[in-house]
């Protein structure tokens, strides 16, 4: 039927557009970054050294020390790989584990640039695997090594003469993963992984946790000069303020999400944003909560989506119906 | 078959308009939700004062959901009244003050223990009883819920409830 | 002054009045159409509808929009999406259909290009149909600006520089339109008077001269026959409905653009509800910055083709060919120098114009997202090449055209 081939024609010319302007012109925009599900061993770390290491031949210049980092990252990650095959003992890792008390202590004090993280449920959203290197080295762990001369000035670098035993390690990692395990909820994931550094307006919470409200303006104003103050601190010690993450779900797309958060050296190379080491479950429990705060006409649509379309499926049916009886007696 | 097929036209464009209506009155139910008051405007209806503070015979002015709301506290010669939130010893008398005649606010007249609306001439005693003039009814009571010496406006508490059962407020 | 009778209906009170009866006559019952048509022929109501729908979702954005640079961003992204009852959903169906009416308004276009709908007689409804695409990329381009995003502010400031004119400098113009040496406050809020009440008023009374337009010269038909309307007519009203060439607009062809227009719906409450981000940016989710530019920046994607003329050139002469391409398509209908009406498969080398123009636009569009590198930019400059010729070369192919 004639309508039906100049349909197929407009649609063929239609698609032929839409995929160019957006699947294919986005596949050219981006680069590639393949995910990798949450594990941690260090494949992206070396792949990236490796990468330097090319790059240094190129231009000639410091390729002793993109060699050397290279062997570095191999053997960071060669020791966690050790450690993890270690049985750790949640008892012994109690103890230990005061040590880190000193700091995460949930106080909310700024501490060398930023406020430790609360470890409340660090057994829960955390890698095994990512903690452990944490405790051996937090800037490697993190990735963030290029931004330290020697590692050990990284904020939290003074634990590697704190604890230096890897069954130390392995036990620390064991009780956390025991105790600090509990059911999190994703705001609670949200707050331990990342509302340190990043602000969420739309939730009302800054780098210093929820803004409570104030009857006077006084009050109000005096609580928004000390999250400045604490603002003024992250920016020095990341380079520039971390970006508020309100509607962060809609800017970004779920596959830059989910890569940038696993190693964000993979999406912006040199960024000061360090790995937080989420795993898949801790991973999926701060993106609802973005979606929750930054997409929360989701549910609604969902909902209401089907039933819209069908009206306009029934509308159709009948409109078409009504075509046939009007064009019936014409041809 | 001419009339028939007339009759068939009509009853399927009529199928027609009425399905479309009805989609019709979903999308007016979404329009009436998007005139609806925000959240955030219905979550900031609840305004929480501190009565302790309260000096007898002074007015404090107070605001909740954009009204002003009178808080008087009685010293001994006021008469007491069914309409009076009583706390401890004291008594206060607590009112959104807009008049009842058509809105206005009625200053306080500390001297003559009473209000004066300067719009139309309406009195009320400091009870809220409309005393003079066109006020149809007393001033209104908010709903209140005491907590300790503050009183959470917004919230029905069961002192609330009984003045709204007796028919002392609306 | 008329005589008036006592009036036994509401009806017929106001026909009196009025003369109802003859208006729904004249403007619908006994406006004639012709029978041999597609539905291509129904793009026109369904632009109408979609504009409806705009207008509509546009009242409830407006309700809590605020026109003011410290504000825009969070009242469309948090009052709006999360507070407002169903904002969300005015707010997607504002931004897909923006969107979508320009696909519709190129369907239609390239149905009048392809059935020869601008001639003889006719080259007002394709003016007025010109003015019309002009007004709605003003005010998509207006809109655009409203919630003073990343894409937002950068497409204003790269837009309104346009306007220095190259080697010309006026940079004194580009402040004048911006009101501020960049895009800023003011800047949003004439735009946004622009968006909200100047440019409405103007499209609405460019669809009113749109449709005044096709009264005398009649809609065309799939074979491009000259009919007369009002044999055909009398035809039609005696019954003869078989032998008449021509149908009422109501309800005979009225029900087959209803048709038309609910399977359009079920495909635009499907990208509403399920498929928004083509017309939605992501990139328009961070708020404006003036002190970093995206790493891409590029138009939606009804505005690609005609940027991508501008980008391959260097400023002067880019500028030069983007103005002829925005005025090229007004002339149609006076370099189209053939005598015949009829759809372009039945006119040799048109055909061939015809497919060519189509599918040099299309891939104008495509290059006009992508990232100006390597064999992208080769490609660009042939395409933009292409289309200037299109011009030249459809006056010698119509000159030559044999007559039908």
């Amino acid at each position: 039927m004639r309508e039906l081939k100049i349909l197929a024609v407009v649609v063929f010319f239609t698609l032929v557009t839409y995929w160019g302007v957006e699947p294919f012109a986005h596949s050219q925009m981006h680069k590639h970054v393949e995910g990798h599900g949450f594990t941690y061993n260090g494949t992206a770390d070396t792949k990236e050294a490796e990468a330097g290491v090319v790059k240094a031949k190129e231009s000639g210049s410091k390729e002793a020390e993109a060699q050397a980092k290279l062997e570095a990252k191999k053997v960071f990650w060669a020791d966690v790989e050790k450690i993890a095959q270690l049985q750790g003992n949640a008892a012994n890792g109690e103890a230990a584990f005061a040590t880190c008390l000193g700091c995460h202590n949930g106080s909310g004090v700024n501490m060398g640039g930023v406020i430790p993280p609360n470890l409340d449920h660090a057994g829960a959203l955390y890698d095994k695997n990512y903690l452990i290197a944490l405790i051996k080295d937090p800037a490697m762990a993190s990735n963030v090594d290029h931004k330290y001369e020697d590692t050990m000035t990284h904020p939290m670098g003074s634990i590697k003469t704190m604890v230096t035993d890897d069954q130390q390690i392995a036990d620390i990692v064991a009780y956390m993963q025991e105790k600090m395990a509990g059911e999190v909820t994703s705001k609670q994931a949200f707050d331990e992984a990342c509302a340190r550094c990043h602000a969420m307006r739309y939730a009302k919470t800054t780098q210093l946790g929820d803004t409570p409200t104030f009857k006077y303006e006084k009050d109000a104003l005096a609580h928004k000069i000390k999250v400045i103050e604490e603002q003024e601190m992250v920016k020095a010690y990341m380079g520039k303020l971390p970006p508020d993450l309100s509607i962060m779900v809609r800017a970004r797309s779920e596959h830059f999400m989910e890569t940038f958060v696993e190693n964000p050296q993979a999406q912006l190379p040199g960024t000061s944003m360090p790995r937080v080491g989420l795993s898949h479950e801790g991973y999926e429990k701060v993106k609802a909560y973005l979606e929750e705060v930054g997409d929360p006409s989701k549910p609604a649509r969902e909902a209401i989506g089907p039933w819209v379309l069908l009206f306009f499926v029934v509308f159709t049916v009948l409109a078409y119906l009504w075509k046939k009886s009007q064009w019936k007696d014409l041809h | 078959m001419g009339k028939n097929v007339q009759g068939r036209r009509d009853f399927m464009g009529m199928a027609l308009g009425g399905f479309t209506a009805l989609g019709g009155l979903g999308a007016l139910y979404a329009m009436k939700r998007s005139w609806d008051p925000l959240p955030s405007v219905k979550a900031a209806g609840f305004t929480t004062i501190d009565l302790s503070a309260a000096q007898e015979n002074v007015l404090n002015i107070e605001k909740w959901r954009g009204k002003p709301i009178f808080v008087l506290k009685k010293s001994k010669d006021m008469k007491p009244d069914d309409r009076d939130i009583v706390i401890g010893e004291d008594r206060y008398h607590v009112s959104i003050g807009l008049c009842t005649h058509l809105g206005c606010i009625p200053a306080y007249l500390p001297d003559k223990r009473k209000f004066l609306c300067a719009c139309h001439g309406g009195e009320f005693d400091t009870s809220g009883h409309q005393i003079f003039g066109p006020p149809p009814s007393p001033l209104e009571i908010p709903p209140f819920k005491i907590e300790g010496t503050k009183l959470v406006l917004g919230e029905a508490g069961p002192e609330f409830q009984k003045m709204l059962d007796a028919g002392l407020t609306v | 002054m008329a005589k008036f009778e006592k009036a036994n209906s509401v009806n017929e009170w106001l026909d009196q009045r009025l003369a109802v009866e003859t208006l729904k006559r004249v403007l619908s019952t006994e406006y004639w159409i012709p029978k041999d048509i597609n539905f291509l022929w129904a793009m026109g109501m369904v632009l109408a509808a979609t504009f409806g729908v705009l207008l509509i979702s546009g009242i409830f954005l407006l309700m809590y929009y605020k026109p003011d640079a410290n504000l825009a961003f969070d009242s469309v992204n948090y009052v709006i999406m999360s507070e407002v009852g169903y904002g969300w959903l005015w707010r997607h169906i504002h931004g897909v259909g923006a969107s979508v009416v320009f696909l519709i308004i190129y369907i239609h276009m390239f149905t009048g290009i392809y059935y020869g709908s601008y001639k003889k007689g006719r080259e007002l409804i394709w003016l007025s149909g010109m003015l019309l695409f002009v007004a709605f990329s003003a005010e998509a381009f207006s809109g655009y600006m409203l919630p003073w995003g990343q894409m937002s502010y950068w497409a204003g400031m790269v837009i309104t520089n346009l306007f220095s004119g190259g080697s010309l400098e006026a940079y004194g113009l580009v402040e004048w339109i911006r009101g501020d040496y960049v895009p800023g406050d003011a800047f949003l809020t004439r735009f946004f008077m622009l968006h909200v009440l100047l440019i409405p008023l103007v499209i609405i009374g460019l669809i009113v001269l749109h449709f005044g337009t096709l009264r005398i010269p009649h809609v065309n038909n799939q074979e491009g026959a000259e009919i007369d309307f009002e044999e055909a007519a009398e035809l039609y009203k005696a019954g003869k409905k078989k032998e008449s060439k021509v149908i009422p607009f109501n309800p005979v062809f009225l029900s087959k653009d209803v048709f038309v227009m609910g399977v359009y719906f079920i495909l635009f409450f499907y990208l509403v509800f399920y498929h928004f981000n083509f017309a939605m940016d992501p990139v328009n989710f961070d708020p404006a910055d003036g002190l970093m530019t995206p790493a891409h920046i590029y138009p939606e994607w009804y505005f690609l083709w005609s940027y991508e003329i501008l980008r391959p050139f260097p400023k002067d002469p880019g500028l030069i060919a983007f103005g002829i391409a925005q005025a090229a398509l007004f002339f149609l209908p006076f370099i189209d120098r053939s005598p015949n009406v009829a759809p372009a498969h039945k006119r040799g080398l048109f055909f061939v114009w015809f497919w060519v123009l189509i599918v040099d636009m299309i891939v104008l569009t495509v290059l006009g997202k992508l990232p100006p590198e390597g064999i992208f930019n080769t490609l660009g400059t042939v395409a933009a090449v292409i289309f200037l010729l299109m011009g030249p070369a459809l006056i010698v192919i119509t000159k030559f055209e044999k007559k039908l």
